[in-house]
């Protein structure tokens, strides 16, 4: 149970983190750049302080699945069992809309636009169940494990399946509840709006200032769940973990559709434009381009993107 | 011809809805609303006019409580209110429409008209159906023609966005408009959309404060006239009663019609 321990304080200190943050910004108000800047130097220093400066390492053997690879997945089973969930939530999600929208009379999309998604939403989670349990365990880990456990190896090796990832998993919670409190939420609502207009937020009887705390603690939390698994990864942590990734988190937003001016982008978006960008990193690498190619080509293409983002943008004035 | 006391004849022997009575509001030393008070009767326009910094929209601040006055009195319906904040306002059925600065420019109507008031299930999730049916239903009674219930506001042309506005008002049954310069950024046609608009809100027995630096607004919608000149209230005449060159008097001179002398009306021209 220590694995919960260790989580559960994590999170807790990066909300504590996050609050403070968030107080200096909104009560104070110190500009955000400032205070995150700040944070980053003061917090790094706090850190150094506390180790001494050395590496922490030896972490957990449950915790440590957190940070993926075969021994940090779900296995073959249970990943059909999650897919065949997922399956049934996105139907269901996708009939109580078309439900909702009947209900008050809007127009419609097409049945086979809904159905359309359906399938197509569906056919990616299973072939994603698939592909994780087409991969397996190595062969060395699995007679290892087929000792330890009194398993007969069959003939032609013993195959594992591997199964989802505990942190793509985890990527995927954390995208669907952001997701909800995003869009579906009152304090999402009071995001986008204080981010589109902050005046009329406020005239509207927005507690802005609250909000924009709110925010930060979020934030806080998320930033606790990314150092759990880059540790977990890790088995360790040093201090550097992390280091200069928040100008990666920075660029996955913006090729993502956020916008610097504040009120746009969304929680997939920002997703998806991590995906991207770690893409285009392994592709380049995986081809044998060397790290200063591969950053002049990503610095480039960031640019390029959002450079056509905008010119699309004032093009189509608008949407 | 009456200034300065003036219950209009339409309003006789009733309680006005609104009453601010000897309001301060000073920033830092200087004062922007000085021993001010204004009346607002049901079903009636008061326009409130003056120079830039005469301290018209201060004085609205005070009664829409984004910035509540130093001293003074709000009687609503009758009774003494302390509007601290925005919310109190709206829940005495004070609402405010901006010239601009009231829309989240990225957000959709519906979301704009319930922005702060969200309406949502059981479970704290928004209903937005719900949101969109209700801001079709008061949109379709205020501008038939209002389309685009899914875009963001700043998609919408200024006409339709005032609408907006003004539909968020109604819905949340205002008895008490703040209308702060709703024509100032509208062209020629979409003027006349907003003051058809005011017009059916009157109707309606909804009390209108009026804000505008165009005096042919004021005097095409207005039932009595309050001018103020240097934080300081010069009179509230009965739209009737005087031209618009009176009421440029006042808001140019800071004096009474009766005090105007005729070498200054003709420096007016």
């Amino acid at each position: 149970m220590s694995w919960v321990i260790a989580l559960g304080s994590g999170v807790t200190i990066g909300a504590i983190i996050g609050g403070f943050q968030g107080f200096i910004v909104a009560y104070i108000g110190v500009p955000s750049f400032v205070v995150t800047l700040g944070g980053l130097l003061a917090f790094r220093g706090v850190v150094w302080q506390m180790s001494g400066g050395a590496a922490v390492s030896g972490i957990d053997d449950t915790f440590r699945k957190l940070g993926g690879g075969y021994r940090g997945s779900v296995g073959g089973d249970t990943t059909w069992l999650l897919a065949i969930l997922i399956s049934v939530a996105l139907v269901a999600f996708l009939v109580y809309n078309r439900w909702q929208r009947h209900r008050f009379g809007f127009r419609l999309r097409p049945l086979w636009a809904d159905a359309l998604v359906g399938v197509v939403g569906v056919g990616v989670v299973l072939f994603l169940a698939w592909f994780a349990n087409e991969t397996f365990w190595p062969q060395g880990a699995a007679e290892r494990f087929a000792a330890e456990n009194d398993i007969p190896i069959p003939e032609g090796g013993l195959l594992i399946p591997v199964g989802f990832p505990w942190p793509v998993l985890l990527l995927v919670g954390v995208t669907l509840v952001m997701t909800i409190l995003a869009t579906r939420r009152r304090f999402g609502r009071y995001v986008y709006s204080y981010g589109g207009n902050p005046q009329a937020a406020e005239l509207a009887g927005i507690n802005t200032r609250w909000v924009v705390m709110k925010t930060f603690i979020v934030i806080g939390i998320l930033c606790s769940l990314a150092g759990a698994i880059a540790s977990a990864r890790l088995n360790g942590a040093t201090l550097d973990i992390g280091f200069s990734e928040e100008l990666d988190v920075i660029a996955a937003a913006v090729v993502g559709g956020a916008s610097f001016a504040g009120g746009i982008g969304t929680i997939p978006g920002a997703v998806l434009g991590a995906v991207v960008m770690q893409s285009l990193r392994f592709g380049l690498a995986f081809n044998g381009v060397n790290a200063s190619q591969q950053s002049i080509v990503i610095g480039a293409i960031l640019v390029i993107a959002v450079g056509f983002d905008s010119w699309n943008r004032r093009r189509g004035g608008g949407s | 011809m009456t200034v300065k006391t003036a219950p209009a004849a339409v309003a006789q022997e009733r309680t006005p809805i609104v009453e601010m009575r000897n309001i301060n509001v000073a920033f830092g030393g200087v004062r922007a609303v000085d021993d001010v008070s204004v009346d607002l009767y049901a079903g009636e326009v008061v326009g409130l006019v003056g120079g830039n910094g005469a301290g018209k929209s201060t004085l609205m601040k005070a009664l829409s409580g984004a910035h509540p006055p130093d001293s003074g009195q709000i009687v609503v319906d009758g009774q003494i209110r302390e509007i601290r904040s925005p919310t109190i306002a709206q829940s005495l059925g004070i609402e405010t429409i901006y010239q601009t600065l009231a829309l989240a420019e990225n957000q959709t109507a519906p979301a704009n008209m319930f922005l702060g008031r969200e309406l949502v299930t059981r479970w704290g999730m928004l209903d937005d159906g719900s949101m969109e049916a209700a801001t079709r239903e008061v949109m379709g009674r205020l501008n038939p023609l209002f389309e685009g219930f899914r875009q963001p506001v700043q998609e919408l042309s200024g006409g339709q966005r005032q609408a907006v506005a003004i539909a968020r008002a109604v819905h949340f049954n205002a008895r008490i408009m703040i209308m702060d310069e709703p024509t100032a950024a509208l062209g020629p046609a979409e003027t006349a959309q907003v003051r058809d608009l005011i017009r059916q809100l009157k109707s309606e027995g909804i009390g209108i404060f009026l804000i505008s630096h165009d005096i042919h607004d004021v005097f095409d919608l207005s039932d009595r006239i309050s001018v103020m000149y240097h934080a300081k209230i010069v009179g509230t005449v009965k739209r009737d009663d005087v031209t618009t060159d009176d009421v440029l008097a006042m808001i140019i001179l800071g004096k009474v019609p009766e005090q105007v002398t005729v070498e200054e009306r003709a420096s007016l021209h």
